[in-house]
């Protein structure tokens, strides 16, 4: 029988390190909605969504309450809405209706966001994958709780450089559309290399094609509780170090798993994956900066990350795939700017650079998350961050992701405030010789040669 | 054994193992105080330890709810409003979480 300190144990990790359930996410598929009248179109999503996860939210609190741990996001994924709105969408302005209809869904079901106005277009665009990414800026900026995403490249196909090309411009004009609040239309947008199919974590959720009709993947979290773990490892070796990680990140993805499964059985729903991801929070302690402070580096950046951070994301890993069979989505440690206090304080003392980030983003589980940088950055520069983010994801056969946020007016040195779980961000400064030429050059970036493995 | 007896009904607010926990100021009566509330509502006291951490008075019990017949939300208020009056946290949680976390 259980004793009274695993019990202490757990509910300290509950009430003073953060530990949460990030989010249930239920992916629904809207292929059955297909219309070519926009009018049915968008009636039958509404319908599809408030129907399916009509349930979602009191579940998830009554869940809460019963197990007294926290799940702190309910949303929604959809099938990549380029697929779902191109037999009925002629121009951008048509799949900005499909926007506000997810928009508006989301609202009567009280979730937090919902994701999968999205794209996938890693080789080649279609005429309704084009009109959709020109849709994008606007959308975000007359929705609220609508989140996107643009899987530009993959390992098996290599990089569509014209659409890279294209969402450096479209990034910036999603600035522009928000500028009035700090560019936040950008928090929620996310380009990809190796997108996952069935990530609940935000701003890149969609539900993919390879996926059944509905699925509950859960996203559970963290950072403060390994961070409390390894303050009894000072001064120990690797071998102690690692095997605490993996211990703790067992005991924090079995509560996900039982969270998952019980949402499942009383939703009706089928389970998908765990998602084991470190997600940092704005909350003090709650922070993967802390943890490499904790390991022994001064401030995230310094000498000694990178390897600090794949010791993590590996170690995440192995304790993640003894709790549960079925791990998917992201997995890892997320290493977002704005989001995490300690990487805040690490850019605000000098020691954490875009450069460095880009470092730690080749073993790390996502890519360069939540980064402000001064608004008159060029459109082609941006693509140049991107195209250097998608071919590390390319290349290392791992999920990349950019979601930079180009703050319309501000320049390096100022601070952009988010709010909530976005956090807030000091301004950042980029590399400022050109890239135009390069990026300008159109085309396809081929697949590497160790994609061939047929 | 009734412990593992299903309940009747529907999914909602299902009666099972429940780990209860008390934490606050050492004080006369408090293990009185909810063991009459439990006793008062079926629910059978399997096991009871306690510990002092920081000073503060630490309880774990663990009781089996299956022949109790209000549901979850009410048993866990309850508990809640006897804590705020002894002037103590009370909370109640499934037990399946302990579980999950401390045993492979």
């Amino acid at each position: 029988m259980i004793n009274i300190n695993e019990v202490l144990e757990t509910n300290n990790m509950i009430e003073k390190e953060n530990l949460d359930v990030r989010t249930i996410t239920i992916g629904i598929s809207l292929l059955e909605c297909i219309d070519s009248d926009l009018d049915a179109l968008n009636e039958k999503i509404y319908n599809r969504i408030t129907t399916v996860a009509k349930e979602l939210v009191p579940t998830g609190q009554a869940i809460e309450r019963e197990y007294g741990i926290p799940i702190v996001n309910k949303r929604i994924s959809v099938t990549p809405i380029a697929l779902v709105g191109g037999a009925a969408c002629k121009k951008p302005e048509d799949f900005v209706t499909i926007a506000k209809t997810l928009d508006r869904a989301a609202k009567t079901l009280g979730i937090n966001f919902i994701g999968g106005y999205s794209a996938l277009v890693s080789k080649g665009m279609t005429g309704a994958d084009e009109l959709l990414i020109r849709s994008i800026p606007q959308a975000l900026a007359e929705t609220d709780f609508v989140c996107s995403s643009v899987n530009l490249g993959s390992t098996k196909t290599g990089l569509n450089m014209d659409a890279v090309k294209m969402m450096g411009e479209i990034i910036l004009q999603a600035a522009e559309y928000t500028k009035e609040n700090d560019s936040i239309g950008c928090a929620k947008l996310v380009v990809f290399c190796n997108a996952p199919d069935d990530n609940p974590f935000m701003a890149g959720a969609f539900h993919g094609v390879t996926e059944a009709d509905a699925i509950i993947n859960v996203g559970v979290s963290g950072p403060g509780v390994m961070r409390k773990a390894l303050e009894a490892e000072h001064g120990t070796d690797f071998g102690s170090l690692c095997e605490t990680v993996k211990k703790t990140a067992f005991k924090i993805t079995r509560v996900g798993q039982l969270v998952a499964r019980e949402a499942s059985k009383r939703l009706n729903i089928p389970f998908g994956i765990i998602d084991l991801s470190l997600a940092p929070t704005p909350a003090i302690g709650d922070s993967i900066a802390d943890i490499f402070e904790e390991m022994g580096l001064e401030r995230a950046g310094a000498p000694g990350t990178t390897a600090a951070l794949a010791l993590l994301n590996d170690q995440v890993k192995k304790g993640g795939v003894m709790a549960s069979s079925y791990v998917g989505g992201l997995s890892g440690a997320f290493i977002p700017v704005s989001e995490d206090q300690g990487m805040i304080n690490a850019v605000l003392d000098g020691a954490l650079t875009l450069e460095k980030l880009e470092a730690m983003t080749c073993v790390c589980s996502v890519g360069l998350d939540m980064i402000a940088i001064p608004g008159d950055t060029k459109a082609t520069t941006i693509s140049g961050i991107i195209a250097d983010e998608m071919a590390i994801g390319m290349v290392n056969q791992k999920t990349t992701a950019v979601r930079l946020i180009p703050v319309i007016g501000k320049k390096v040195g100022d601070t952009v405030e988010f709010g909530g779980l976005l956090g807030y961000a000091p301004v950042m400064p980029v590399n400022s010789f050109d890239c135009s030429a390069f990026i300008n050059r159109g085309g396809r970036i081929p697949a590497p040669i160790h994609s061939f493995k047929n | 054994m009734p412990m593992q007896r299903q309940p009747q009904g529907g999914n909602e607010g299902i009666m099972r193992k429940i780990v209860i926990t008390v934490v606050g100021k050492d004080s006369v009566g408090i293990i009185a105080r909810v063991c009459t509330y439990l006793a008062d509502n079926e629910v059978n006291i399997l096991d009871i330890s306690q510990t002092i951490v920081d000073g503060f008075f630490n309880m774990m019990m663990i009781v089996d709810t299956a022949k109790c017949s209000i549901n979850f939300d009410t048993f866990a208020a309850d508990l809640e409003n006897i804590g705020t009056d002894l002037g103590c946290i009370i909370h109640a949680q499934r037990e399946d979480i302990f579980d999950q976390m401390h045993r492979i």
